[in-house]
């Protein structure tokens, strides 16, 4: 029998996985983005898993909002990595310290 | 069926996610993540929430990984000059992937369901009407609000997107249709008489 807490292990490894991603391609801004749509998949894991096991349908309509704003996210970072491209000819994240903030 | 269903799609997308992180070629990541969201849609189907895994589908694999990939393929990237470093992140990235992992399944261990968190439901899910049906019905009557803030966020990204791509080169020639239109014989026609033998 599949209970919640598989499906929690299931979003709680995956989380780890977008966290691993996220240290081991610390250049490839590519990748780290696509460790942040692993990370926020794992979220959406969560909630439709509670959400169903409840009986509450409040986590669906959360998931709805939370992939929409991971689709702005991904739109917007990919907007910037082509207009960082453009001017600089690589996607090298550690030269990104022009603005030393 | 349904334990054999679940353990197929949870080792689909750990196996496309942890792939996604370690693949050398960029594209690869990209496939590997289809496979990550086509099998957490699958989750998604067997947690009964038909909507959501739906759309997870027509969203994630239909717009947000093309869009990856299309980028992935327009930029002329050295990836391997990139990849190169991985090995000197490892450590690291193993550490706190392992620590991480280790303190979730200290905490999922010590957890345990309140039973009166049934008493605490917003929306109750009804017995009698289709998921898809019952979600638009809170959707469009309960959070109408944020749905209309999170068309006002995917108004703003499409904006954002445009601006920060969109850019006028002044190296390529472009049609100009006023000065097409405004333009008449007498300015852009020269009439002259040319002597016999003699050329222009």
């Amino acid at each position: 029998m599949i209970g919640l807490e598989h499906y929690l292990t299931v979003a709680a490894t995956l989380f780890v996985i977008g966290i691993f991603g996220l240290f081991l391609n610390r250049k490839n801004i590519i990748i780290l983005l696509m460790s942040i749509e692993l990370m926020l998949l794992s979220v959406n894991i969560n909630m439709v898993a509670f959400s169903s096991f409840l009986g509450d349908l409040t986590g669906q309509v959360f998931t709805l909002f939370i992939l929409t704003v991971a689709a702005a996210e991904a739109a917007i970072g990919l907007a910037i990595l082509v207009c960082f491209f453009r001017n600089r000819g690589s996607i090298a994240v550690e030269d990104v310290n022009v603005m030393k903030g | 069926m349904i334990a054999f269903s679940f353990y197929l799609f949870s080792i689909c997308v750990l196996v496309g996610g942890f792939f996604t992180v370690v693949s050398r070629q960029p594209v690869h990541s990209v496939l590997w993540l289809i496979l990550a969201f086509l099998s957490s849609a699958g989750l998604f189907v067997l947690l009964g929430a038909e909507f959501v895994a739906m759309l997870m589908i027509i969203v994630y694999v239909g717009a947000v990984m093309v869009l990856f990939l299309f980028v992935v393929m327009m930029l002329d990237v050295d990836f391997a000059e990139l990849k190169a470093e991985m090995a000197k992140y490892m450590p690291l990235a193993l550490v706190i992937a392992l620590v991480l992992l280790m303190q979730f399944f200290l905490a999922f261990g010590a957890w345990d369901a309140n039973s009166a968190a049934e008493t605490l439901r917003g929306n109750v899910t009804p017995a009698d009407i289709p998921n898809t049906n019952a979600l638009g019905m809170i959707l469009y009557d309960k959070y109408f609000l944020l749905f209309q803030l999170s068309g006002l966020i995917l108004l703003v990204a499409m904006i954002g997107a445009i601006v920060l791509t969109m850019r006028h080169r002044t190296d390529i020639k472009r049609q100009n249709i006023l000065t097409q239109i405004y333009r008449d014989p007498a300015k852009s026609m020269e009439l002259k008489d040319v002597k016999p033998g003699q050329g222009v």
